[in-house]
């Protein structure tokens, strides 16, 4: 048998792959915004402040020069991709463009905003996506837990709700939000058992079934919120609050202290969860078995590990996380349940989850993407924005669609995702 | 009507178990081989119990939300009778407010025999049932005609949203002849609920992008598209001040079938016509071949040379049409008659529910937006006149369409005997 040697290996590839691709949108949509934001913002600069006070310390640039350059920008790193000189740093690149497209934009928007608001204040703008991103986090660590395991969870919505809703209402009752927190904790528990049970025991359509538990959690939560709760708010319907922490050291950081260090109990835990939550899945023994039982169940049950009795287990602490994702809405952002108020976050968490790749640290990114989508909408909408605030609203909504289309690349979801483990 | 083989890794016990002969041998009756197959875990058998059930459960969460009721229950264990028989009392006569809201309301058949009422209050409830069930027949057969072709159709409300937005502008906006005015109406918001579906079926098939989100996702948009249309200058009505648009043309409207006063249109015969069009192309045609071939296994058809993508994006356009057509018979039916922003209700989500319980087949769907559009008529007059909210209406389609879902459970909790073809599940489980 001869030897053979490859000293160069030569791959065949097609000229326009997805990086020329995205390389080109990018250069496209960095022209078109030199051009058409350069053309419509003023020459008033644009401010960002970077302390709480908007008088404080602050970067400022011309709106219109701010508006060109970073449009230049952006498309210049689209032309890097075009040429593929810096094949190693097309995330890097693409994340740079995209940034650049919005600075861009933002320097239009903040440059003809009315007199004595043109102005944008990191510190809150950073906390706002943090504090918008908060749901989405719990809730895309909740979708990890569940589908590593092999359990596709598209009831994170109905576990939010439930989640809320149980937290205002033991809350309530209680006059106590750690209660309340735990009440919140069942809510979600609730709804994650119907599936856990209905799925692994009865095999029943996982993607089917999380659509049917999340009207069952609406109409649940709708039909006592009317029976019970709205002819009787004081008693059923009024939550205490967290209180809000400060960390000693840490929030005395320039913008990251106030924003990220200062919070009430979920900020924190939330962070904390994605951290544990990574380490749990990918350093320990119980990680493995999750992953292999996700991955291929048989033979994870050759080796001895219990199947069903992971994705169970695996199950019922995703709707936990979810639980305390769902009291959130109402002992900590509102002191109030009220109908459906849940309004789609659950399944942006879903696509976080998508878009970070079933990875914690993947999923927090991608949720602070979306978080800062919302923020910005919000934002905008307060700085008198031309653009109308209906379609200011739909921004995290088109964020998501786009994200899943075309941001994401390839994904490869757990591979036993979805199909119920039958042994033998 | 055998369409897609038993999936192994789902079904869980043998399938077949014979009626016993008689004692000479001979085979039994049809009355006893029907008694005998009656009690298995079929579709029929299955639907019912699961109804059943559900409506169990709902009688149970009416004690529980009821709050005259927890004093009764404070002194349960001295006194049972009273917490029991008023327990029965309120849940018996919200069902049957149900049932009189839905189906038939004895008093007013009454009332009419005698002459004292007109007959329109006897067949109020059967019209109200259909104008419900109308637009989720269109619904349904969207999200069955999606779920045949492997894809999950969450975005049939946006779809109808958006058709409905096209069949209300269309009302207003054009001047035309009667006849044609419809028609065009019609028209609009079947082009409506195409491009919103379209839109998923294309990045499906380009980018791979899960349709569960993108749909739902663009669920959002058109709702919020809605508010700002109702905003525009063109659109709304001046001389009102909430956000409401101009009121179609009379020209434009579906006709009524049984007089004025009963709100069932033109629109349950489309319905009909539209569910037998959809089993017709799904049964005899080409396309209709390609649609089950790549819901059932898409690389086999590819293998076949049938185009995967090409199959998606028109399935999907397909779906929204439907759903589009769906949207329209509300704002030119009996439902509303301008456009406002909860006009549409949840006649999509509501969709999806109707599809799982109609298992994905046309007729299926018809029974089973029958079943929805009742639950809906006589929800109201459970809202109206026993103070249960709407919203156990949702909890009960929730129930109903998840045990029929999971066949298993139902024929546990009966025990009921395994069906002859134990082909009980709704769709491959497929995951992500």
């Amino acid at each position: 048998m001869t030897a053979v040697s490859f000293d160069e290996l030569v791959v065949a590839e097609p000229l326009w792959n997805r990086e020329r691709r995205i390389g080109v949108g990018l250069a496209v949509a960095g022209v078109a915004a030199a051009v058409g934001f350069g053309a419509l913002a003023t020459g008033e600069p644009a401010r960002f402040t970077l302390t709480e006070d908007p008088a404080g310390g602050s970067v400022s640039i011309d709106g219109m020069f701010g508006a060109v350059l970073f449009g230049l920008l952006a498309a210049g790193a689209g032309a890097v991709l075009i040429v593929r000189a810096a094949r190693r740093w097309f995330a890097w690149l693409l994340g740079a463009g995209i940034v650049c497209v919005l600075l861009s934009f933002l320097c239009w928007q903040i440059s003809s905003a009315p007199a004595g608001l043109n102005f944008m204040p990191l510190v809150d703008v950073l906390r706002g996506t943090f504090l918008a991103a908060l749901p989405l986090i719990f809730g895309a660590l909740a979708g990890v837990l569940c589908e590593r395991s092999g359990v596709v969870n598209v009831a994170i919505e109905g576990q939010l709700l439930t989640g809320a809703f149980a937290g205002a209402l033991v809350g309530s009752i209680t006059a106590s939000a750690w209660v309340g927190l735990v009440g919140g904790i069942a809510g979600g528990v609730l709804i994650s058992a119907m599936l856990a049970w209905f799925s692994i025991r009865y095999l029943v359509d996982q993607v089917v079934l999380g659509i049917v538990l999340n009207f069952f959690a609406v109409g649940l939560t709708g039909f006592i919120y009317a029976q019970l709760m709205r002819p009787n708010a004081e008693r059923y319907n009024k939550t205490p609050g967290f209180p809000v922490w400060e960390l000693p050291l840490l929030s005395k950081i320039p913008v990251l202290g106030p924003a990220v260090f200062t919070g009430t109990l979920f900020l924190f835990l939330g962070l904390i969860l994605v951290v544990v939550i990574n380490v749990a899945l990918f350093r320990t023994r119980w990680g493995l078995r999750t992953r292999s039982v996700g991955e291929h169940p048989a033979a994870a049950d050759t080796v001895g590990i219990k199947v069903l009795r992971t994705r169970y287990v695996n199950v019922l602490l995703a709707g936990a996380v979810a639980g305390i994702g769902g009291a959130y809405f109402t002992l900590d952002l509102v002191s109030q349940f009220s109908q459906d108020m849940v309004g789609g976050k659950g399944f942006i968490a879903l696509a976080a989850l998508i878009f970070g790749r079933w990875n914690p640290i993947g999923a927090l990114f991608a949720a602070l993407f979306f978080g800062f989508a919302d923020k910005l909408a919000t934002y905008l909408s307060s700085i008198s924005s031309p653009i109308p605030s209906d379609f200011l609203a739909m921004l995290p909504y088109v964020a998501t669609i786009l994200a899943v289309a075309g941001l994401v690349g390839r994904v490869r979801a757990p591979a036993a995702d979805g199909k119920p483990y039958v042994k033998g | 009507m055998n369409d897609s083989p038993p999936n192994p890794a789902t079904t869980t016990e043998a399938p077949t178990t014979a009626p016993p002969a008689d004692k000479e041998g001979e085979p039994r009756s049809l009355g006893r081989l029907f008694l005998h197959n009656l009690w298995t875990a079929n579709t029929v058998t299955v639907t019912f119990l699961a109804v059943v059930l559900a409506m169990v459960i709902g009688g149970i969460l009416i004690v529980v939300a009821s709050e005259d009721l927890h004093p009764l229950y404070g002194y349960f264990f001295s006194r049972p009778t009273d917490a029991l028989t008023a327990s029965w009392d309120k849940v018996s006569e919200a069902y049957l407010n149900l049932f009189r809201g839905s189906i038939l309301d004895v008093a007013a058949i009454e009332g009419w025999i005698n002459g004292t009422g007109r007959w329109h209050l006897a067949f109020f409830p059967i019209a109200e049932t259909l104008n419900y069930a109308t637009p989720l027949v269109f619904t349904g057969l969207c999200v069955a005609l999606a779920f045949r072709g492997g894809l999950f159709n969450i975005g049939a409300q946006g779809q109808a949203v958006m058709g409905m937005v096209l069949a209300g502008l269309a009302g207003f906006a054009l001047p035309l002849p009667p006849g044609l005015h419809l028609l065009v109406a019609l028209l609009a918001g079947a082009v409506g609920g195409l491009v919103w579906g379209f839109i998923p079926g294309f990045l499906k098939a380009r980018t791979g992008a899960h349709e569960v989100i993108t749909t739902i996702m663009l669920n959002y948009v058109a709702a919020l598209f809605l508010n700002w249309l109702l905003l525009q200058n063109g659109v709304k009505d001046p001389a009102r001040l909430d956000p409401i648009s101009k009121v179609v043309h009379s020209s434009a409207q579906l006709p009524r079938l049984l007089g004025s006063d009963l709100r069932v249109t033109l629109g349950i015969v489309l319905a009909v016509l539209a569910a037998w069009g959809a089993a017709w192309m799904l049964k005899r045609s080409t396309f209709g071949f390609e649609l089950r071939a790549v819901g059932a296994n898409p690389d086999a058809a590819r293998t076949a040379g049938m185009s995967v993508g090409r199959t998606t994006v028109v399935v999907m356009a397909l779906a929204g049409a439907l759903a589009g057509l769906g949207g329209s018979t509300i704002v030119l039916g009996a439902q509303a008659n301008a456009l406002t922003g909860p006009a549409a209700g949840t006649i999509g989500f509501d969709g999806i529910m109707v599809a799982l319980l109609g298992r994905a087949k046309p007729w299926g769907v018809v029974g089973a937006a029958l079943l929805f559009g009742a639950l809906r008529a006589g929800g109201n007059r459970m809202q109206s006149y026993s103070g249960i909210p709407l919203e156990l209406v949702t909890v009960l389609q929730a129930l109903i369409v998840l045990f029929v879902a999971a066949p298993a459970l139902v024929k546990a909790i009966f025990r009921l005997r395994a069906a002859r073809a134990a082909r009980l599940e709704t769709s491959v489980a497929k995951g992500w």
